[in-house]
């Protein structure tokens, strides 16, 4: 009989003969569930995924002999679940309960089935045998992990994910399979990332770009919007499912999430984005040890997806706490620290994390990708803290977020300066966009430079030292700075702006600054102009009079701006 | 309740160390009784032979020979709606008046399923323009004041308990921690003169209390106010001050306990910890009661990124920042609106709650007020005579915003602080004025 012998806050050493590493276990009276993490001799070392209190050495344990897995099928979207993929949506209570009733999929609900390969197939893991429509969605069912042989059986029809739809060989098939989460998905093999994931944000998509199967950063200390810049991705990123972890973060945020997602319409779909989003909800007040495993169940839901052959986008919010959570586990195993108190680890558990993501062909010989930004909260807004420097080793693109910025209610407070990406997608604008895309980010991005070594000049010895030309330069940086970088994620057309908007926009910021270096206006009267103001109202001009006819929205600010300029 | 023969092997600050027979549970509450006193503990670590009980009061005077009896339960505390009106000590034991137990919760609630949660939107007015107008506090919100030692943090909570508008059946939590007898005094008196202290309950652990005891305190305030709350349907504001004293109380026990110390010798569950406390707030689907907390925290040496606010800013909704400098030039409340922030702000203003007009406003306000913080810098280096006419305006609004609309005497209505701000707007250009809505600058301008 195994037993309980210590215990110390979530972590649990016990009398197990059997044991094996991720091995998982259901500890006490209350069967609270647990993953062994460490073996001394007969004792595992236990981290309990609910709170303790209450246990007692002596109390029996039993082993499962199983690692810690989801379950993965129709019924996902839309879900709302915690860090071990028990479906808070489907709990009534309002004080989570310490264990699990619920299944994570649900057993009653049918989905109508229609195969898509003929029985006497031969089928392996990953191949897709059929589908079935959750709203708009094509769910595509996939031939679990380590099943090979001959479809012997398949069926058409209604069916529950526990009714068996076919069979290969012995192996009964259903609708949803398990998955360890600790070790990733299998494909056959890795693609370089060549499109962006459109996000409909101007200072991410026209300057600091990530790659569909890319993974970024967001660090940036409270207050500064990383919330918010995540959620917007979440929101009107151009990915087909999103996979948004709130991990270690307010129970309020997620929320929000959960108000806002039903109601919004995908600009693509027109679907509400709940029916594309899968939530993991780990708030900071739940069980440190779940939190440490939402990232796993976020990633493993997210590779399902790609194997169908979509575009996953995954947020991660945040990885600092996620971090936490193995600092605290590790130093309640009174592991020797390493930096900061985190453990020697850390380094290995991000890579292996962000490593996941990626564009892949799949078993069944489709493209998916899985697109990871994760946020990261450093200590007192130190970016040299270890999370913060470990994960800028593993990801293309770092959007610096500046409280300073935020402090002005610049948003998103995305650090023009310190910001990245190292994603090579200037092809792919110049095929879509045409060759000005390119060309004017470089010249966005330089007027940016020279304009904090001006402004460097004018804190010396003030602005009426410069020229004219240097002066003009000054105003130009502060409509990009104003009237293109910031944007509005609560101005109802603000929120999204599509790639066309953003080109005309920073277009016309240009054309404007040509004309004003031919002009003999003052630099006054620039300020008070109507083309000044003209360009200011442009984000909040409605989309579609950029998108339906750029070519004559282009000729018409143009228009515009000569027509302001000479009055 | 249950008696183990025990004997004490080790008593190291507020530790004690003992051999059992029977193992304690994991958590569990004891009692430690030596020389006719009797102190309270909990269980830290249990294994087969050992418990590490960490007691709640000083460990002085405990010898080898105490009689330490386990109760087989968690700590809890009785709750009661007659706990309106009471002083209690940090402990939760009554000082002025006796009550009757309707039902008895363990202290540490679970994590509130985030699913039955609902998004907080009801406006409060606090009366002071530069939360109401810049950081609007919602009613199940979390908003500490960010603070230091010689600002007047404790007056400004005072003024809020007071005159905040909560709608509905209101009731205040009071948790001091580690405060000193002459803040105490203030508040109770506050409380008195202003006949708020019926609707109040009051947690006191002074300064010269046993530091361990506080890490019970704010655990036994947000059990009454969620008793309150959610039981009794009451709309709760629980003030807790000061949480730094709460973490240096949680850093001497983890100290004790040779744990691996994370940032400034703070345990690495910190974080863990606070959020257990703070996520205590909000609104649940289904209750008509509300938690909104008003934790305190004096930042040493006004250091924002100390452990304490920086993780509690991690985990509130937002923070309001009080600032020597202001204080300094007699501005009364001195809050710095630049690094105040209320995350919840958005769902709590606008046409029908506030002013339509309120959300441009306090854009406008911030962007012009941060442009003339900037210029107040540049002037330091070039001197006002290397500004245009027009950085001048700003530095003037930037005076006139300091003088009128942060700094007040009487609590105002929210429609006077936006008039106020549309007054100040007049000072600068209407070109300028690039975050408000244009309609909304015609009918207020």
């Amino acid at each position: 009989m195994n037993k309980i012998t210590h215990i110390s806050g979530p972590v649990v050493h016990a009398t197990i003969p059997q044991a094996s590493i991720n091995d998982i276990v259901h500890v006490g009276k209350e069967e609270l569930l647990g993953e062994i993490i460490e073996i001394r001799e007969d004792t595992a070392i236990i981290q309990v995924y609910e709170d303790t209190t209450g246990l007692r050495p002596g109390d029996p344990i039993t082993n499962t002999h199983q690692g810690l897995q989801v379950h993965l099928g129709p019924g996902l979207l839309g879900t709302v679940y915690d860090g071990t993929q028990r479906p808070l949506s489907a709990l009534q209570d309002i004080f989570l309960p310490k264990t699990n009733t619920q299944p994570s999929l649900s057993h009653e609900k049918k989905w109508f089935f229609e195969p898509n390969i003929p029985q006497g197939t031969e089928v392996r893991e990953g191949m897709i045998i059929g589908t079935v429509q959750e709203h708009s969605f094509t769910h595509k069912i996939l031939v679990p992990p380590g099943v090979q042989g001959i479809l012997d059986e398949i069926h058409t029809g209604e069916f529950t994910i526990t009714q068996q739809i076919g069979r290969v060989g012995r192996t009964p098939l259903y609708l949803a399979h398990t998955q360890l989460v600790r070790k990733p998905r299998g494909y056959v093999k890795r693609l370089a990332n060549k499109k962006p994931l459109i996000t409909g944000q101007r200072v991410l998509d026209f300057t600091f770009p990530i790659a569909k199967g890319g993974s970024a950063a967001t660090p940036g200390p409270f207050g500064a919007g990383k919330t918010v810049i995540q959620q917007q991705i979440a929101k009107w990123s151009d990915a087909d499912i999103i996979v948004y972890i709130g991990c270690g973060e307010r129970g309020n945020e997620m929320t929000e999430v959960l108000e806002e997602f039903p109601h919004i319409k995908d600009p693509r779909t027109g679907e509400p984005l709940m029916n594309r989003t899968v939530l993991i909800a780990n708030t900071s007040n739940m069980p440190v040890a779940a939190r440490e495993a939402s990232i796993y169940t976020g990633i493993t839901i997210a590779e399902y997806f790609r194997d169908q052959g979509y575009a996953v986008a995954l947020m991660a919010d945040s990885t600092s706490r996620w971090a936490e959570a193995m600092r605290e586990i590790s130093g309640r195993l009174e592991e020797l620290p390493g930096e900061e108190g985190y453990p020697a680890y850390l380094a290995k558990r991000l890579a292996e994390f962000y490593e996941r993501s990626g564009t892949v062909e799949t078993y069944s010989g489709m493209v998916g990708s899985i697109s990871v930004i994760g946020a990261v909260s450093p200590a007192g807004g130190d970016f040299s803290e270890p999370v913060t420097q470990q994960t800028l080793r593993l990801t293309k693109a770092f959007w610096a977020l500046d409280a300073s910025l935020a402090n002005k209610r610049h948003y998103p407070s995305v650090n023009w300066l310190m910001s990245y990406t190292q994603f090579n997608l200037e092809k792919w604008f110049e095929q879509e966009m045409g060759p000005e895309w390119n060309e004017l980010r470089q010249k966005t991005l330089r007027l940016l430079q020279e304009e904090k070594e001006l402004l460097d000049i004018v804190s010396l010895v003030g602005v009426d030292s410069l020229s004219r030309e240097q002066q003009i330069t000054l105003f130009t940086a502060r409509l990009v700075r104003e009237d293109f970088l910031q944007q509005n994620a609560y101005s109802d057309i603000d929120t999204y702006c599509p790639l066309q908007k953003q080109l005309l926009i920073i277009q016309a910021i240009w054309a404007y600054d040509a004309l004003l270096r031919e002009s003999t206006k003052t630099m006054d009267e620039i300020r008070t102009n109507k083309a000044t103001q003209l360009i200011g109202e442009l984000k909040n001009t409605p989309n579609e009079e950029f998108t339906t006819n750029p070519t004559e929205k282009s000729k018409h600010i143009r228009k515009k701006l000569e027509e302001g300029l000479r009055t | 309740m249950k008696e183990y023969s025990q004997a004490t092997t080790q008593i190291k600050g507020p530790l004690v160390i003992v051999e059992q027979e029977q193992p304690a549970s994991y958590g569990e509450l004891c009692t430690i009784q030596y020389a006719g006193k009797k102190v309270y503990g909990q269980v830290l670590v249990t294994s087969k032979t050992h418990a590490v009980i960490q007691l709640f009061e000083s460990s002085q005077g405990i010898n080898r020979d105490a009689k330490i009896e386990f109760t087989g339960k968690p700590a809890q505390i009785g709750l009661s709606k007659d706990m309106l009106g009471g002083i209690f000590t940090g402990m939760g034991t009554p000082i002025n008046k006796q009550y009757a137990a309707e039902e008895y919760r363990d202290i540490n609630a679970s994590a509130i399923n985030p699913v039955m949660r609902m998004p907080p939107d009801d406006f409060v007015q606090t009366g002071i323009s530069a939360i109401d107008g810049m950081s609007t506090l919602v009613r199940g919100q979390k908003l500490p004041i960010f603070s230091e030692a010689g600002l007047p943090h404790n007056e400004l909570a005072a003024r809020i308990v007071q005159e905040a508008d909560m709608k509905g059946d209101f009731a205040v939590v009071f948790a001091g921690l580690g405060i000193t007898n002459e803040e105490a005094d203030y508040f109770i008196e506050q409380f008195e003169n202003s006949n708020t202290l019926q609707r109040t309950v009051v947690f006191l652990n002074k300064a010269s209390d046993p530091s361990v005891e506080r890490i019970i305190t704010p655990r036994i305030a947000l059990t009454t106010a969620e008793y309150l709350a959610y039981t009794c349907d009451m709309q709760v504001l629980v003030v807790l001050t000061d949480m730094t004293s709460y973490c240096e109380s949680l850093r001497e026990v983890s100290n004790a306990r040779e744990e691996v110390p994370g940032r400034r010798g703070y345990p690495g569950y910190l974080y863990s910890d606070l959020a257990a406390q703070y996520e205590r707030a909000g609104v649940i689907k289904g209750k008509k009661g509300s938690i909104t907390q008003l934790p305190i925290i004096t930042m040493p040496q006004g250091d924002k990124t100390h452990p304490v606010p920086d993780l509690t800013g991690y985990i509130t909704e937002g923070q309001v920042v009080l600032e020597k400098g202001l204080h300094a030039k007699g501005i009364y409340p001195p809050i710095n609106p630049l690094p105040s922030l209320s995350r919840l702000m958005k769902n709590g203003i606008g046409d029908g709650k506030t002013r339509e007009d309120h959300s441009g406003v306090s854009d406008q306000l911030y962007a012009s007020y941060a442009y003339a913080q900037e210029l107040r810098q540049l002037i330091s280096v070039i001197g006002e005579g290397g500004l245009q006419e027009q950085d001048r305006q700003y530095l003037r609004f930037a005076d006139a915003f300091e003088k009128q609309f942060l700094n007040q005497k009487q609590g105002r209505e929210i429609k006077q602080t936006l008039d106020i701000a549309w007054e100040l707007f007049r000072m600068l250009p209407k070109q300028e004025l690039k975050k408000l809505k244009p309609k909304h600058v015609e009918e207020y301008l």
